[in-house]
């Protein structure tokens, strides 16, 4: 819709309906005709822009109110309810003034707020890192402007004869080379003090080798954690549905994007985006289409699937057994414990170092709850008989053993 | 001094003018050398700017540069569904129960799906399933990469020896102008195949018949039972075989009846193992009358040695004594008369002689004491085959009267003793059609050669005892391009529904007790069918027990058998079966002739171990009627003399992978289907052969503390304590006095008593040495095949073995009586009898509380979890092997090689297909690590975390290894002893219970329960 027509429309729906609220019928239209609805596009239901100058705003609210009883009159609402073999559910709660409100709102909508670029969101997205390169280049600066002073002042007494003339650098550098050669003693300290830092720094570097904290690939399609888990408030264990019940949390299924997807084709103007452009991401959303087979257009499944390569970012070692459902279902910790603010990244990233140090730190601090589940009641009396203690550590519990993890 | 001595180079320098030696004084070649030819261009050469040292710096940086970069993991990718189906919880298994009906082997099976691949088979043990090691290894054989691959047109020209792919439409089009054409021209048209069992399939070819007017429907076992059923159909009037139910025998008699291995299809070895379990001082008496050493000779409490020819009079003595009332001419007949006398109507005479008077005879007998445990009326399906009707088939082909052959799920090209006859006929037929699963002999000889889907890709009813039906289902989605005979006959039928919209169409037809989705569901159903009474049929016995008495022996005889193995070889492209030890003479990746010792010295056959441990042994030729195979010979104990043995299954060449290419073909001597062969000849030639023998010692050497076994008679006695008789508990000496060996520790006592643990019970009582439990473990725990060359060397994978002992002659009591000195006594000791009693002994890791790999463990690898099991840290593992010196048991395995990826161990983890059968809750052991039995733990820890998320005690049948599921006996128990209520913790209990090598100190958490033998005293 271009512009004009826009600007056209504003003042031609004003003189029609002048009393409703857009601002009011926003809020109920999202409510409660988004899933269906789009004020540009047929989605399930027809576009909804520009309906007021099609139809009579008597006849729309009649309905939206019942659109069963007004087909049963009105051949119009017959021909009408062709668009979808979907039949479109009755809003009686609607009050005349709140029908108003949305109708002003499809003719009507507010304006939108002018699209944050690339180059100039980065500012308003991203905190300001504190940049201290410029402290650090004057500290440095009023250093050596001391140590000259010092030089100076040190100089001219020594050229009023009040100091014992210095040997010379070259002189002091010399007598102290001396000194070292003879110090075998010296010698001896300092080659283990190098060979013992050599163990240390070699040490260090192979144990964090294949250690891949902070690992962030990039993937086939840039999905943002932080719109749907952060902003969205999607629980974790909608997408990931197994990590309740199997060893892996598993990666959804492209059906499970689209029961959302299905009627959110394009990134809305209230989501707040990270890095990338509205434009990008509405591109996102159609790999997802092409991996799916899903017919923008038309509104209808192809057949063509396309699988998402999406690259891993977790990697246990193949010798290792981990189970999500022990964790999660049992031991009932939250996902970020592990995976970090999730609902934070915009790409996802290793947030801990997934090496056996930390397995077993946290296995030696979390206390096993033995009182909710039945399976624990008969270990938990013989445990408190024994040790006289009411809380167990799952390592205590066996949980450091080696076959619980490696087999 | 100069020497003027002059050292001549060739005869050339005589010759003043020669060029050459002038030439060779010049240069040092006397052709110029091709220089230019392997550098290249040398005009591009000259010019590049590249020096050697630059060269070397390039490799230099390039060397640093990967090895900098592999530190990095490599980028893993996470495919996920597009449309994930809903039964599907990635991660967790589903199982789904099926039926296998290979023709060979029939149960009722769960199947272990992960993310749709089934990676194990399982016994359906709610409906009385059993899977033996065939059925457990079949799964591997769905991922055989050389499986039939699509519809193949053989032999269009030369130029494409391999025949051309088609598309099924072009199959159906072809085919059927050719089938219409036949039945224009009044020909017949022949379908040849195995025993299905399948109601449905019979139908369907009944259907078919109605249509193309001549049609013969021959089925054709390899391995014919057709004696007993002809001998059936002669007594009752239908054909069909009895079954038995052998868990209500108290008294068994067999004459060269193997039932513990395949006799009459198998399965038997559930109801024989419940009467073996001693019960209120009450076992079943078992005697075999065998000339093989069998699995049921080797279970049997008395084993006689009879020639296969001799078991005809043995039978028709039986026959005279129970019958006729003679009185018995053998002693041991007498004595086994006296058996059946004793039980009664719980008697049972078997018999696995491949003539119908024999059997007869046998249905006589049973007849005539009442037998319960032969059940005539509930008949047994799954041997249908009809030798008279195949050899007509073949003389009909060979004359030109039929049409088409159809053959399904059969190989007679390679299983027919007349193979030749056979193919000679093939080429006189106007359409030859092979529907196979493998590109066998047979799909090479036909002209179309179909492609067939596996078991595990199929649906399909099968009926294996009369009314008591099973369902066949898919539990992957096709692998190839195959389509199932059944959809086949459909087609060319002109229907346009499937195999399994016709299943599910007459599934109403069939009178089921429940639902399709119901019996879909459990696998089973039962159908009230009309009970028909057994017609009165007067059997002219006189003749049969005549004509049993004439057969002539002679001088050698060759009796046929199958192997626990590979059966009847349709399997033979399976590497874990291949590698399977056969359980009596514990040799793998061969068929041989079994020699007895006697026949041994006779013929100067000898076998002896080489330097390496391998067991080496004589070449033999076996001749009859114009064919010599070279065998190798392994003298075995127990064999009768005269008699040889040979195994079915080995010698298979087309479709198979070079290392599964071992053995030869026993059914050329397969004449007239019987598995006696007289007027043979047996000769040393010159050669020896290399056996993979997985067990070079035969006997315990007398040391009582491996395998306790005792008589029922002793067992019974309630005046001994069992504790100093029969199950003595060890001693040993404590400050200069002897106590019981468990009292005295080097160690202080874990406390076990919170928690779970775990304990395995394994009776030798019920244990029939039948292998399920050894396959079971390869599949569950992704155990490596290493092959023939491997298991020479003593480097066979296997978490399980099942040891096989023999009895010797001499013993200690003996010895001491006899005053033979210590070093004659241990050199007899070595030899078994030449009847010796056999005992199996499954072996897996003991579990030890007190383990002593444990604390030689340099790097703590492998360590002791408060579960009981012995846990082994693979990626801390370093591969010093103290552990495996240090384990008094022999059951730690090194991983030599990397078995995975590797193409010098070309078996199932070496391809992409045969991948798909690893078990992902396991880890793929690489090289240069030790690896055992795990006591499954990942299955225990599997169990506790579903009872923890339900929230609830575990209960005591939950707990399970992959041994304990396959074990269809029972003699394997495995459970929480700390459960009180539970089953093991009574077993731990038991009398019979004593640990390997108490003495030792050990502490295991694998017990064994004291064999008793029935010695009918």
């Amino acid at each position: 819709m271009t512009f004009s027509s826009l600007i056209f429309l504003f003042f031609f729906t004003l003189n029609l309906s002048a009393q409703g609220d857009a601002v009011n019928g926003k809020k109920l239209f999202n409510a409660n005709c988004a899933a269906c609805h789009k004020l540009d596009k047929n989605v399930i239901g027809p576009k909804l822009g520009g309906m007021t100058e099609v139809r009579e705003n008597a006849w729309l609210k009649a309905w939206i109110i019942d659109n069963a009883a007004l087909q049963k009159t009105d051949a119009d609402a017959r021909e009408a309810a062709k668009f979808s073999p979907t039949s479109m559910m009755a809003f009686p709660q609607f009050s005349d003034q709140e029908l108003d409100d949305i109708l002003e709102y499809t003719a009507n909508p507010p304006q939108k707020k002018a699209v944050v670029t690339l180059t100039g969101s980065e500012g308003a997205t991203t905190p300001v890192k504190k940049n201290n390169t410029l402290l650090y280049i004057l500290g440095a600066i009023m250093l050596v402007m001391l140590l000259m002073i010092f030089n100076l002042y040190r100089t001219i007494t020594e050229m009023k004869d009040d100091l014992p003339k210095r040997a010379s650098f070259s002189e002091q550098a010399k007598a102290v080379w001396k000194a070292f050669k003879r110090n075998t003693f010296l010698h001896f300290l300092m080659t283990i003090f190098f060979v013992l830092l050599g163990v240390w720094v070699l040490f260090g570097w192979f144990m964090q080798m294949d250690v891949n904290q902070g690992y962030q690939p990039i993937q086939p399609i840039k999905f943002s954690h932080k719109i749907h888990a952060g902003d969205n408030k999607i629980d974790c264990q909608y997408c990931h549905s197994s990590a309740k019940n199997s060893k892996t949390s598993g990666i959804p299924s492209a059906n499970v994007c689209m029961n959302c997807h299905k009627s959110i084709s394009e990134v809305a103007d209230d989501t707040a985006i990270g890095q990338f452009g509205k434009d990008v991401l509405d591109k996102e959303i159609q790999k997802l289409y092409d991996a799916v087979g899903w017919d923008s257009e038309n509104l209808k499944y192809t057949g063509e699937t396309k699988p998402i390569e999406w690259i891993r970012v977790h990697n246990l070692a193949d010798f290792v057994y981990y189970n999500h459902s022990q964790h999660v279902n049992i031991a009932g910790i939250s996902c970020q414990k592990c995976h970090g603010p999730v609902e934070e990244m915009d790409e996802v990233y290793q947030f801990s170092p997934l090496t056996m140090d930390w397995c077993i730190s946290c296995h030696r601090e979390t206390e096993v709850d033995m009182t909710e589940s039945g399976y624990y009641k008969k270990v938990h009396e013989q445990l408190a008989k024994k040790y006289g203690v009411k809380k167990v550590t799952v390592a205590e519990m066996g949980g450091m053993e080696c076959g619980k993890c490696h087999y | 001094m100069a020497s003027n001595k002059k050292y001549w180079k060739s005869v050339e320098e005589l010759d003043e003018n020669s060029s050459i030696v002038d030439t060779l004084r010049q240069n040092e070649f006397v052709e110029e050398i091709p220089v230019d030819d392997f550098l290249g261009d040398k005009k591009s050469l000259e010019e590049s700017s590249t020096t050697r040292r630059d060269f070397l710096k390039y490799v230099g940086f390039s060397t640093a540069a990967a090895t900098l970069a592999s530190c990095e993991g490599p980028v893993r990718k996470s495919i996920p569904y597009i449309v994930k189906p809903n039964e599907v919880i990635t991660g967790v298994a589903d199982y789904y129960a099926t039926t296998i009906a290979d023709g060979f082997d029939f149960a009722s099976i769960l199947v272990k799906v992960r993310e749709g691949r089934p990676i194990k088979i399982e016994p359906n043990k709610e409906v009385g399933g059993s899977a033996n090691a065939r059925v457990q290894a079949s799964v591997l054989s769905l991922y055989d990469s050389l499986r039939l691959q699509g519809p193949r047109l053989n032999g269009t020209s030369e130029s494409v020896p391999n025949g051309e792919s088609v598309s099924w439409s072009d199959v159906d089009a072809k085919i059927g102008n050719k089938l219409t054409a036949l039945k224009e021209a009044g020909k017949t048209i022949a379908f040849l195949t195995s025993t299905d069992a399948s109601p449905s399939t019979a139908k369907l070819v009944a259907d078919f018949s109605e249509n193309f007017g001549d049609v013969r429907h021959v089925i054709y076992d390899a391995i014919s039972e057709t004696a007993a059923i002809d001998a059936y159909e002669i007594m009752y009037g239908s054909r069909a075989l009895p079954s038995y139910d052998f868990s209500k025998a108290k008294t068994i008699v067999s004459v060269g009846a193997d039932f513990l291995g395949d006799w009459q299809g198998g399965n038997f070895e559930t109801g024989y193992a419940k009467g073996r379990i001693p019960t209120k001082g009450k076992m079943s008496h078992h005697t075999q009358f065998e000339s093989n050493m069998t699995l049921s000779g080797a279970n049997s409490d008395l084993r006689i040695m009879v020639k296969p020819s001799a078991q005809n009079t043995i039978l028709a003595d039986l026959y005279n004594v129970l019958v006729n009332g003679a009185s018995a001419k053998d002693a041991n007949v007498a004595n086994a008369v006296k058996q059946i006398k004793k039980a009664g109507s719980n008697a049972v005479v078997i018999t696995g002689i491949q003539d119908k008077n024999a059997q007869l005879l046998a249905l006589a007998i049973n007849a005539e004491i009442g037998s319960e445990v032969i059940d005539v009326v509930a008949t047994n399906n799954t041997r249908q085959g009809n030798d008279t009707e195949v050899a007509q088939l073949i003389a009909d082909m060979k004359s030109g009267k039929i049409g088409a052959v159809i053959i399904n799920n059969s190989n007679p090209v390679y299983t027919l003793p007349n193979a030749a006859d056979f193919v000679e006929g093939l080429k006189k037929v106007d359409l030859s059609v092979a529907f196979s699963m493998t590109d066998n002999e047979t799909a090479k000889a036909v002209q179309y050669a179909l492609a067939t889907p596996h078991y595990l890709e199929s649906w399909g009813t099968v009926e294996m005892k009369k009314g008591q039906f099973s369902l066949m289902q898919p539990t992957i989605q096709p692998l190839f391009d195959t389509r199932q005979f059944q959809d086949g006959l459909l087609k060319w039928n002109g229907k346009t529904e499937s195999y399994y919209e016709y299943l599910k169409t007459s599934f109403a037809d069939l009178g089921a007790d429940k639902s399709f989705a119901q019996a879909i569901h459990d696998g089973t159903f039962t159908a009230t069918s009309s009970e028909e009474e057994l017609p009165e049929i007067k059997v002219d016995l006189a003749t049969a027990y005549n004509e049993v008495t004439a057969v002539k022996g002679s001088q050698q005889e060759l009796q046929l058998y199958t192997k626990t193995g590979l059966g009847d070889g349709q399997q033979a492209n399976n590497p874990w079966l291949q590698e399977l030890p056969d359980p009596i003479t514990r040799t793998t990746w061969d068929n041989y002739l079994t020699v007895s010792q006697a026949d041994a010295e006779k013929l100067g056959v000898t076998n002896w171990n080489v330097a390496n441990g391998g067991l080496n042994g004589s070449l033999v030729a076996l001749s009859k009627d114009g064919i010599t195979l070279a065998l190798p010979a392994l003298i075995q104990p127990g064999q009768a003399e005269g008699s040889f043995g040979l195994a079915f299954g080995y010698g298979r060449k087309n479709g198979m992978k070079s290392e599964m290419q071992v053995g030869e073909n026993a059914y050329q001597f397969y004449k007239n289907f019987a598995t006696t062969q007289t007027g043979i000849s047996v000769e040393k030639v010159v050669g020896e052969h290399e056996f993979a023998c997985t067990q070079l010692q035969n006997t315990i050497m007398g040391r009582g503390d491996i395998l306790k076994e005792t008589t029922l008679a002793t067992f019974n006695d309630s005046s001994l304590d069992p504790k100093h008789s029969w199950n003595p508990v060890p001693m040993v000496s404590l400050k200069h006095k002897e106590v019981e060996a468990s009292t005295v520790d080097l160690w202080e006592e874990f406390d076990r008593s919170v928690g779970h643990h775990f304990n395995l019970s394994i009776d030798l009582n019920a244990c029939t040495g039948c292998g399920s439990c050894v396959i079971a473990c390869h599949a569950e725990n992704n155990v490596a095949v290493v092959g023939k060359d491997e298991v020479r060397k003593s480097r066979d994978m296997h978490w399980l073995r099942i040891d096989r002992y023999y009895s010797s002659d001499m013993t200690a009591k003996k010895a001491t009586e006899e005053g033979v000195g210590v070093i004659r006594k241990f050199k007899e000791m070595e030899h078994p009898s030449t009847n010796p009693e056999v005992a199996f002994q499954p072996i897996m890791c003991q579990h030890c509380n007190h383990a002593p790999c444990e604390t030689v463990c340099p790097v703590a690898a492998t360590s002791h979890g408060r579960q009981g099991q012995n846990q082994m840290a693979y990626n801390r593992c370093v591969g010093t092997r103290y552990c495996a010196n240090n384990c008094p048991y022999k059951v730690r395995r090194f991983n030599w090689f990397d078995y995975a990826n590797n193409n010098e161990f070309d078996f199932n983890m070496n391809d992409d297909l045969g991948k798909m059968v690893l078990n992902p809750d396991v880890t793929v052991r690489t090289r240069g690590v030790m690896e055992k039995c795990s006591m499954c733990i990942q299955m225990t820890q599997a169990t506790i975390l579903t009872a923890k998320k339900e929230g609830r005690p575990v209960k005591d049948e939950e707990f399970q290894t992959a041994c304990s599921i396959a074990c269809s006996t029972g003699a394997m128990v495995f459970g929480d002893i700390n459960d009180k209520d539970s089953k093991i913790a009574k077993l731990k209990e038991n009398n019979r219970a004593y640990h390997l090598l108490a003495y030792v100190g050990t502490k295991p958490n694998v017990m064994y329960q004291v064999k008793v033998r029935n010695t009918g005293e």
